[in-house]
């Protein structure tokens, strides 16, 4: 099963592809503000039209072009997913700001609009993903750093405790003055690379030492560490900061890349035992988690006045779905606020679900799956496991996300204060969301270039003329979208920028990956592609292992 | 790493068919119970986003929808008489409920009737927008508003009714209120009026509502309050005493009179007459005009008190209405009007005049006076002529339906002549009116402990027009401000009950 499912050498530039698709992502949600419009007050609405379903396009627009630049390999239907989620996700927020801005089913409460603040996190976001695909030359880079992402992840995980909760007494929030933070939002890429990084270098001793009890495979008691450290953090996020959405990522997560990384099941059936016991405990225990599971049991005990339940935002919720049933009611002519101001934010996808009805829901699911699933194809695609693990549990991320959220809000799981990925309104989240797209990215061009025969080791002979082909056909213009960034990106390279009319030899001729100059980080004109042997001779490797052609951290 | 790669693809496709099991499950399997949900106000939204239909009298609506800016509550419901047709109407509000007509006929009103679908589709189909159906009333525009002007200063009823159809031709109850407040988009205003009308019951209520109207303005007074009838139930007496064939109009009762009083079985309590001179001997004709507790106390005797129940039975006493088992609904359910069993002969004597158990509805009193206009065939009251669609094409039409044979012809010729006799020479002169047949008879019922509150005030009259027109009145006034001595039926109720028959047999 080593094979991936890209053949490398037929992998096609599939960037047109995604110019297509990134039209539809586009249009779509501008003719959602026309429906918008036309149901309201009957008039196109010209100004969100252009503003927020133009706007974004403007900027999906110019991360298409740097990604036909940078990662000219990379997935075609990352980018067009993406936008289009968080397109819908604008024009959701947009038609939302119309109803609470005045006030409309809130109790006389007036809220502001949100869609503003959003295109510009949006905007941030984009930027984001554009400085990732352009900076980061390769995925492995982040190896480097997996004991200080750890370190990060640590502070961004107990950041929020000293904060006051929210509503329900989840602390998930940083608030400095105006500026709210969503920590979680970001810890998950930062825990996902450590977790990568730290599974990569232990996965041996996690899946070969181990006892076979039952026909399965347990681990040893001491490498049992980690897993158990983890599960103990889950809790200490559960108990300090009532956040069980965070704490089932989490864990999820960890226990997912644990099992790709070892392909061990007793892992996952371990991990699971371990999550069943430790949320059923916490769960009696802690009174805010027992109220979510008591709203989830019976959402509607909130109007039987036992007090047994305190919001009726699930049952308002579940009203709302049931009132779009199978086509909705049509976009803004629904009563999505019957929810309170959360109906912008965690609960969405019951605005999805009561004016686009289930055909709505499915569309959104089915965009999310695709997204999902592209990730863990990318994952199949990679060439080397640290890139493999990373792409799986990003992708792993999102679904568990989707999973938690839409689950909570549909009253499938107790509810969870997370957001929809891309959909709803928050900047932590969106922002977050491009970075980890944009690590996607970086790993899918990386996987799915045209590499050398294996074991051939010098590109200028048999790579150089089919990428000098593509990169001309690709930049249009000679050499103007090779060469320029290159400098900017690596100046201590600078001394040995390619000519720029040496266009045929761009792929690799001035340095070969065996002598990059001191200093390491220096990349030829053209990321080189990393023999299919996974670890083995990383070109871009942590600094002193570079060219080296060995150490397998 | 692909094996495990390859099942977490499928793991994770797995969650997401799970969501979108769910997603099914909520929008089509549960959608109709979430959608129906007393606590989804979307369900009411949806009502309030496209016309309601309006209450027909004579073709013409007395309601209307008006559209706002209110999202929630986009078109406002509008009633165009206010006060003057609550009774009937009822109300509607966002907020408060609904009731009367407004709740029965909702289902046309908004629209969800099923007869109204195919309309809705083509409305739909076609962009007109849709809208709900139409409910015309029986109501006589006239009538009504003759009777709220009689009563609008006054606590009390009245209730017209065509003898042959059984068409409440108006029903008025005061004080009433302004539906107007209630059906306001203003959730809080709504609420401030709504407390100010109603006595909250609610047993939860830490202190008991002192907001309210004492005098009860939602409460519809021809339906639901029953009344000592008072002398107006010499009437029913006197059907049965004329029914047995041993009285005629012109028949001297013999009453036990020992002094000039009748006294109770064993006791020196005497029943007073406000004649007495005049009433001594008085035949049943001129008992009648002359309002004589006496002779009718006697003749109730004598008639028994099985035959007195069976005649008030027979005209709808303990019979329709709610709590019987042939509840009275016109569509407005009616209370049940009284005549007990069991009674003791001091008890019978005061129950043959009106008094002591005995207790009617106006409307049962109107439904009295029509049977006996009608030649003793009482027909059921109903107020929604036809039920129509959007386009104003009849739907359903009531037709009229015969409650019973209350008496014969004959007694009711020989009735019919008497209650003219009232009007004509005793106590119902204030009904007259020229050229027109008028018959009529007053009541002062006492009520209260020892009778010591104001009395009512009752005068229920039928009127034939030269045209064949034909209207049946009973009218009610509760303790008004007058003093006790000026209230009498003729006084007080014989002018608004001549105002309403004018309305109706007048050109």
């Amino acid at each position: 099963m080593s094979n991936t499912t890209i053949t490398p050498q037929a992998a096609p530039n599939r960037r047109n592809t995604e110019l297509m698709m990134l039209g539809f992502a586009v249009l779509v949600p501008m003719l959602a503000y026309a429906n918008v419009g036309l149901a309201g007050d009957g008039s196109l609405p010209m100004g969100s039209l252009i503003k927020y379903g133009f706007g974004l396009g403007v900027f999906a627009g110019i991360a298409h072009l740097l990604v036909r630049k940078f990662a000219p390999y990379a997935d075609p239907l990352l980018l067009p997913l993406a936008t289009f989620l968080n397109g819908m996700g604008l024009m959701f927020i947009n038609r939302l700001d119309l109803d609470i801005v005045k006030g409309i089913g809130l109790g006389g409460r007036h809220g502001t609009a949100a869609a503003g603040s959003q295109l510009m996190y949006s905007a941030i976001g984009i930027g984001l993903f554009v400085g990732i695909v352009v900076l980061l030359k390769d995925h492995r880079l982040l190896q480097r750093y997996t004991y200080t992402f750890m370190a990060l992840a640590l502070v961004l995980l107990v950041s929020p405790i000293p904060f006051p909760g929210d509503m329900y007494g989840a602390k998930i929030w940083i608030r400095l003055g105006p500026f709210n933070f969503q920590p979680g939002e970001f810890t998950k890429i930062v825990l996902t690379i450590f977790f990568a990084g730290y599974l990569m270098a232990k996965r041996d001793a996690l899946a070969l030492a181990s006892r076979k009890v039952m026909g399965l495979y347990f681990p040893r008691g001491r490498d049992m560490g980690p897993i158990v450290v983890v599960w103990l953090l889950s809790i200490l996020i559960l108990v300090f900061e009532r956040d069980l959405g965070t704490s089932l990522l989490f864990f999820g997560l960890f226990v997912v890349m644990l099992y790709v990384a070892t392909e061990r099941t007793s892992w996952l059936l371990f991990g699971l035992f371990m999550a069943i016991g430790g949320a059923v405990v916490v769960g009696t225990l802690e009174p805010h988690v027992h109220d979510r599971v008591a709203a989830w049991l019976d959402p509607l005990a909130a109007y039987n006045g036992s007090g047994s339940v305190q919001s009726e935002q699930l049952a308002q919720a579940l009203f709302g779905y049931g009132t779009g049933g199978l086509l909705g009611t049509g976009l803004n002519q629904g009563h999505p606020t019957e929810i309170g101001f959360a109906a912008r934010s965690d609960f969405i996808l019951t605005t999805v679900g009561e004016e686009l009805g289930l055909a709505g829901m499915m569309a959104i699911f089915m965009v999310y799956a695709l997204l999902i699933e592209r990730g863990l194809r990318t994952s199949l695609a990679a060439r080397d496991p640290f890139g493999k693990l990373l792409a799986a549990g990003l992708s792993v991320t999102i679904a568990l996300q989707v999973f938690v959220v839409a689950g909570g809000v549909t009253g499938l799981i107790p509810l969870t204060g997370m957001t929809m990925p891309f959909l709803a309104q928050g900047g932590s989240s969106v922002i977050t969301n491009w970075a980890l797209v944009a690590i996607l990215i970086r790993i899918s061009d990386t996987a799915r270039r045209p590499a050398p025969p294996a074991g051939t080791f010098d590109p200028g002979a048999q790579v150089a003329p089919r990428r000098g082909s593509h990169a001309s056909g690709r930049d249009g213009t000679p050499a103007g979208g090779t060469t320029p960034p290159q400098p900017s990106a690596t100046p201590a390279d600078g001394s040995s920028a390619p000519d720029p009319e040496a266009l045929t030899v761009a792929g690799g001729v001035p340095s070969a990956p065996g002598g990059p100059p001191p200093g390491g980080s220096g990349t030829p004109p053209r990321p080189f592609v990393p023999p299919p042997n996974p670890g083995g001779g990383a070109p871009f490797g942590p600094p002193g292992q570079g060219g080296s052609g060995g150490p397998n951290p | 790493m692909n094996k495990p790669l390859r099942r977490v693809s499928v793991f994770c496709l797995i969650l997401v068919a799970a969501l979108m099991l769910r997603a099914n499950w909520v929008q089509v399997v549960k959608a109709d119970d979430y959608a129906n949900n007393s606590h989804n106000k979307r369900a009411i939204y949806e009502k309030y986003s496209h016309p309601r239909g309006d209450f027909l009298v004579e073709g013409k609506p007395i309601t209307s929808s008006v559209k706002t800016d209110d999202k929630q509550y986009e078109f406002l419901r509008k009633y165009e008489f206010g006060p003057m047709y609550a009774p009937v109407t009822g109300f509607i509000s966002p907020f408060v409920g609904k009731n009367l007509l407004e709740s029965i006929d909702d289902d046309i009103l908004s629209g969800k009737d099923s007869r109204l679908f195919v309309r809705k589709v083509l409305d739909t189909v076609t962009n007109k927008g849709t809208r709900g159906g139409n409910v015309a009333l029986t109501i006589n525009a006239k009538a009504q508003e003759a009777a709220y002007n009689g009563l609008k200063d006054k606590t009390g009823a009245a209730v017209a009714i065509d003898p042959d159809t059984g068409k409440v031709l108006a029903m008025v109850s005061t004080p009433s209120y302004d539906p107007n407040v209630l059906a306001q988009n203003d959730r809080n205003a709504v609420a401030k009026a709504y407390d100010g009308l109603t006595l909250d019951t609610n047993k939860k209520r830490k202190t008991p509502d002192t907001n309210f109207d004492p005098k009860m303005p939602m409460d519809n007074r021809a339906l639901r309050y029953t009344y000592a009838p008072g002398s107006t139930f010499k009437l029913i007496t006197a059907a049965a005493a004329l029914s047995t064939g041993q009285f005629k109009p012109d028949t001297v009762p013999t009453v036990p009179l020992s002094g000039g009083k009748l006294f109770y079985p064993n006791s020196n309590q005497f029943l007073p007459d406000s004649h007495p001179a005049e009433c001594a001997g008085a035949s049943l004709q001129k008992a009648l005009e002359l309002s004589c507790n006496t002779v009718f106390a006697s003749v109730g005797q004598q008639v028994t008190q099985e035959k007195v129940k069976a005649q008030a039975d027979a005209f709808g006493f303990n019979n329709f209405g709610k709590g019987s088992q042939n509840p009275l609904d016109i569509p407005s359910r009616a209370a049940m009007s009284v005549f007990p069993t069991g009674l003791d002969q001091g008890q019978l004597m005061r129950s043959s005049i009106g008094q002591d158990s005995v207790a009617a509805t106006p409307l049962q009193m109107a439904m009295v006076v029509a049977g006996i206009a009608n030649n003793g065939k009482v027909m059921k009251p109903y107020v929604v002529d036809e039920l129509r669609a959007q386009n104003l094409s009849v739907l359903e039409k009531t037709q009229p339906q015969v409650a019973g044979e209350a008496i014969t012809p004959e007694v009711a010729q020989m009735l019919q002549d008497m209650m003219k006799g009232v009007v004509d020479n005793g106590t119902g002169k204030s009904a007259q009116i020229p050229g027109v047949t008028v018959g009529g008879k007053t009541g002062t019922a006492q009520h209260g402990e020892n009778n010591n509150k104001n009395p009512y005030a009752w005068f229920v009259s039928y009127a034939k027009g030269a045209d064949g027109k034909k209207v049946a009145v009973a009218v009610v006034v509760e303790d008004s401000d007058a003093e006790r001595n000026e209230i009498s039926g003729s006084g007080l109720a014989g002018p608004i009950a001549k105002a309403i028959m004018e309305a109706v047999v007048k050109k």
